[in-house]
């Protein structure tokens, strides 16, 4: 097995006093491949963000460890640590909150540009500022160097933030839902030109996204990982997950999404869950957390034994006992 | 990649004209708000009228005793006071230590509420909660009073003791508002991008969040300085200051003249009174105005 | 002009359905000023919301369509103003010029005949007041009817959107979850039985779980009250789920209408097709997807002749000029493009693609 780029290794993260504690990030343990793209997909509140910001350096965890080229994160010493911050970078949800409204698109590249020392003059940060918009596909670029962020649209923004991610040249970019609040016409061309980045670059991607069709698009080669309430429920390459979901959750999800295709869409079979509470964070459910709307539920099983991510297939995990039994039957 | 994008050399000439433009910008927003503008002429107006008008107008040195408590004319423009002299050449005269003061105050405590403000913010821990503890026991302690007890104490006699005396008593409230407003903008995903990049402490303050507050520093200081102008007058309108002749000195005088008693002598309190107030509205209103001045979405590239 | 394109959609309106139109729009021309110039947020809009049917208007952000929303219960900001058009409401053989009616008249009319559920509903919830406290609120301010009634009115209505009534209408906004007042919203909108539902965006900040229950609960409730819907959203799948027939909006115009399968399977202009090409499905095999060159234009200074041509590839000289009107292309489907021959034969080699030729489609 090649080595993970990245690695979180029971990784938890809990929020609030030790009263009233919530726990975001529960004994979760994923890696993801140099040059792979892994897609992290889940509801709101499930703890996908919170996950990508540990990921990035910007969050510590509360228990748990981050592995970056095989060595912790958190026990590094100071240069250490910097090279890791530099190697990870996130590109945030909200283009409108993601630039400094007050300096111009030049500014905000060369500012990481120069203090790093990859440009020693402003004259060459400005051509290396020039290069990054163009590999971010905003041209012309003279166009918009001396604009401000009010003056650009949402995707023209998005744009503008990967190419101060590619400022620090990362190896691995994580994508906090970067495109869920971009038109539909603008997307497609933003999750191009960041599979392009995988390809020319080499860079390694965890997209967060709570669109199953995005995820599909972007991660067709790579993995999806599916988040429920602070755990990981299944992870499967993505064909595979697309087509043939063994988690209950999985199939509820993938049976509700509505297609842009009225007739498939209208054909599809809904999955009836037992109820339509969502869990509270502060007050999680016994045993296996999705056992309270799960159609496959089993009284004494599934309210009391908390299933953990078993291999279902080479290179597949689920965390859910009956899929695992099934698992054991299959050929 | 074009020449026009790689170029970035600057000429004293592109120099004197990024200059002129930055100046036009500036009127272009400072218009945007009707009465801001107003006060901001306003301002200038008692700017130059307290650095400038001194050379213009001789100092009313000579006491005519024939010619008291005249109502204003030709030769008098606003009256004579007490002792005859012309209230018109006090006006003048008697507002630079007011202004001066005022501006120093102005700049010594949004320093320390900027400083103590963010550092309290963007460090936390024992250090924020040491200051607002500290804060919260200075708001509760009353101003004035302890102004007035100081200035039997302390000689006030120059105009920056008693600038610094009064920024250290008014720190904790422009502190609060500070440290609010960065824990705000600190939450912003911009800042946290640059702590992503490994960009350092000193660059987020200075770099990501101090210039995102500006309008509101710039607010908060003309705030200071109308606080400050009430303070220094009630001081010298009680007598606790002996400083020179100025506008709150002539408050002071009129009143312990019994100039309230009488019809004729309204100008003489009035007219400092009147200043004092006018001078208050152009700084209040001026702020108006400085919020469209350093609002970024106005500017453009 | 707009006579004959105003009669042309008349006519194969009542060849499907013979029942009037509730609501006709003839004409609709929005502008607000701005510092920097006058913003046309909606141009010219002219369709008929028949009788019973969900009629859904897509776009993208900035295309107007939740200016056209407002406007049809004028419900717009002060500087905002209908400059042109004309809003006819039908119901029980009255006809009613929405236009002309004066405030007092008009705030009956909102909510007893034509109720909005917005966009940014989830928060339009006064945290202190019960849920029973405003659902009589907006009784009283819409008409009144007495108190008893309207608790019986309630209950049933809670209960039709699969609430627990007793539990809900006692209980405070912040008790209940997302998707608890997103029905709540609904059932608040129905409770002085109107003829038409207008609903911005209605799943948009709502999970997948949750967004799944609520359409099911809206395409039921139809069926059952029988009302009829404009839902505005700018995402197709959500189209394709409830609606009966789609209008494309782009630049303050609708620049496609037609039914639902017309729309996706037979597109006609060339956004609609850019739009279609441009969402990915979940099921199935992997399909590129194209982006639409561009950006959505500046809605003070627009392109001259078709909004679209800018970002068209099928643009010639004719588009820059000329802007196109809604004519009908084919029955019961309207598009204002000069090149709906070409789009449509890109479309069909689209989808004979995909493989799966939609079969059994009405």
């Amino acid at each position: 097995m090649a080595e993970y780029l990245i690695e979180t290794c029971n990784l938890t993260r809990t929020f609030g006093s030790r009263r009233e504690q919530v726990t975001a990030v529960d004994n979760l343990s994923l890696g993801v491949h140099e040059g792979e793209v892994v897609c992290l997909v889940g509801e709101s509140g499930c703890g996908k963000t919170t996950t990508g910001k540990i990921i990035a350096g910007l969050l510590q965890p509360t228990a748990g460890q981050v592995l970056y080229q095989g060595r912790d994160v958190w026990a590094r010493d100071k240069a250490g640590f910097k090279g890791y911050r530099l190697g990870v970078q996130l590109i945030h949800q909200d283009p409108y909150a993601s630039l400094n409204p007050s300096h111009t698109i030049c500014q905000t590249l060369s500012a990481p540009l120069l203090h790093h020392g990859f440009a020693t003059s402003h004259r060459q940060a400005r051509e290396r500022a020039a290069e990054l918009l163009e590999i971010a596909d905003l041209t012309p670029v003279e166009d918009f160097l001396t604009k401000y962020p009010h003056q650009l649209s949402g995707g023209q923004r998005q744009r503008v933030s990967v190419a101060r991610a590619l400022t620090v040249s990362p190896s691995f970019i994580v994508a906090d839902e970067a495109v869920s609040m971009v038109d539909v016409s603008i997307r497609v061309g933003l999750l191009n030109m960041l599979s392009r980045l995988k390809e020319s670059l080499g860079v390694t991607f965890l997209f967060i996204t709570h669109d199953l069709a995005v995820a599909k698009f972007f991660a067709w080669e790579g993995r999806i990982a599916v988040m429920y309430v602070g755990s990981l429920v299944e992870v499967a390459s993505t064909p595979q997950l697309v087509s043939d979901p063994l988690h209950p959750y999985s199939k509820a999800l993938l049976a509700a999404v509505p297609e842009a295709d009225p007739v498939l869409t209208r054909r599809k079979e809904r999955i009836r869950l037992r109820s339509q509470d969502i869990p509270s964070l502060l007050n999680l459910p016994s045993g296996c957390r999705f056992h309270p709307r799960c159609p496959c539920f089993e009284e004494g099983l599934c309210d009391t034994e908390r299933p953990g991510l078993t291999p279902a297939d080479d290179n597949r995990y689920v965390a859910c006992h009956i899929a695992a039994r099934g698992v054991g039957a299959r050929p | 990649m074009t020449e026009a994008a790689v170029r970035g050399t600057r000429t004293p000439l592109k120099w004197i004209g990024g200059l002129l433009l930055a100046f036009g910008t500036f009127l272009k927003n400072m218009s945007r708000n009707k009465i801001g503008f107003v006060g901001f002429l306003m301002f200038i107006g008692f700017v130059l009228l307290t650095t400038v008008g001194p050379r213009l107008v001789p100092e009313a040195n000579r006491a005519d005793l024939t010619a008291i408590y005249q109502p204003p004319s030709r030769e008098h423009p606003m009256g004579t006071d007490s002792q005859g002299k012309d209230i018109w050449a006090q006006i003048v005269h008697g507002g630079l230590d007011i202004l001066e003061m005022a501006l120093l105050t102005g700049v010594i405590s949004t320093f320390i509420g900027i400083t103590l403000g963010s550092l309290s913010a963007l460090i936390g821990g024992r250090l924020d909660s040491f200051l607002t503890a500290l804060a919260d026991v200075w708001l509760t302690i009353p101003r004035f009073p302890l102004l007035a007890v100081l200035a039997t104490l302390i000689q006030l006699n120059s105009v920056v003791m008693l600038a610094l005396i009064l920024s250290v008593l008014s720190w904790a409230g422009l502190y609060r508002a500070i440290r609010a407003q960065v824990f705000s903008l600190k939450e912003r995903d911009y800042v946290e991008a640059a702590v992503g990049l490994d960009m350092g402490m000193r660059h987020i303050i200075f770099s990501e969040v101090l210039p995102n507050m500006m309008s509101y520093i710039a607010i908060s200081f003309t705030f200071a300085m109308t606080a400050a102008i009430y303070a220094q007058v009630g001081l010298v309108f009680l007598g606790l200051v002996p400083l020179t002749r100025n506008w709150g000195v002539m408050i002071n005088l009129a009143w312990t003249q019994g100039a309230i008693f009488f019809r004729d002598s309204v100008y003489f309190i009035m007219m400092p009174v009147t200043a004092i107030a006018l001078f208050q509205l152009s700084i209040v209103w001026m702020s108006r105005s400085l919020e469209e001045v350093f609002n970024p979405r106005l500017r453009s590239g | 002009m707009r006579d004959d394109r105003a009669s042309i959609l008349n006519q194969s309106a009542s060849q499907k359905s013979p029942a009037p139109s509730p609501l006709s729009v003839r004409d609709l021309w929005v502008e607000y000023q701005l510092e920097r110039g006058m913003v046309k947020a909606v141009r010219g809009v002219t369709f008929d919301l028949r009788k019973g049917e969900s009629l859904s208007l897509i776009g993208e952000s900035g295309c107007g369509k939740t200016t056209l929303g407002l406007a049809l219960i004028r419900l717009l900001v002060k500087a905002a103003a209908i400059r042109r058009g004309q809003i006819t409401y039908r119901r029980n053989g009255r006809t009613t010029d929405v236009l002309a009616l004066k405030e007092r008249d008009m705030r009956s009319f909102r909510w007893r005949e034509c109720a909005m559920v917005f966009q940014s509903a989830l928060n339009a919830f006064n945290p202190v007041l019960r849920i029973w406290d405003q659902m009589y609120d907006t009784i009283r301010a819409h008409g009144g009817m007495p108190k008893g009634q309207a608790r019986e009115n309630a209950l049933r209505l809670l209960g039709y959107v699969q609430l627990d009534p007793e539990r809900v209408i006692d209980a405070y906004p912040h008790e209940l979850s997302g998707g608890m007042r997103q029905r709540v919203l609904l059932a608040m909108s129905l409770l002085l039985d109107p003829q038409i539902l207008i609903l911005d965006e209605p799943t948009t900040a709502l999970d997948i779980l949750t967004q799944r229950t609520i359409l099911d609960l809206m395409k039921r409730l139809k069926a059952q009250l029988g009302f009829s819907m404009i839902f505005i959203s700018h995402d197709l799948s959500i189209a394709a789920e409830l609606a009966d027939r789609v209008a494309t909006m782009y630049a303050g115009s609708i620049v496609e209408l037609g039914p639902v399968n017309d729309i996706f399977y037979r597109p006609a202009h060339p956004y609609t097709l850019g739009l279609i090409r441009a969402v990915p499905t979940v099921t199935g095999e992997f399909e590129d997807l194209i982006s639409i060159s561009g950006s959505p234009p500046d809605l003070i200074d627009l392109p001259s002749g078709c909004t679209f041509h800018p970002r068209c590839p099928y643009a010639t000289e004719r588009c820059q000029g000329e802007e196109p009107v809604l004519t009908l292309y084919e029955e019961d489907h309207a598009v204002a493009c000069f090149h709906s021959d070409r789009v449509r034969r890109e479309a069909d080699v689209m989808w004979k693609r995909h493989g799966d030729q939609p079969a059994g489609e009405v």
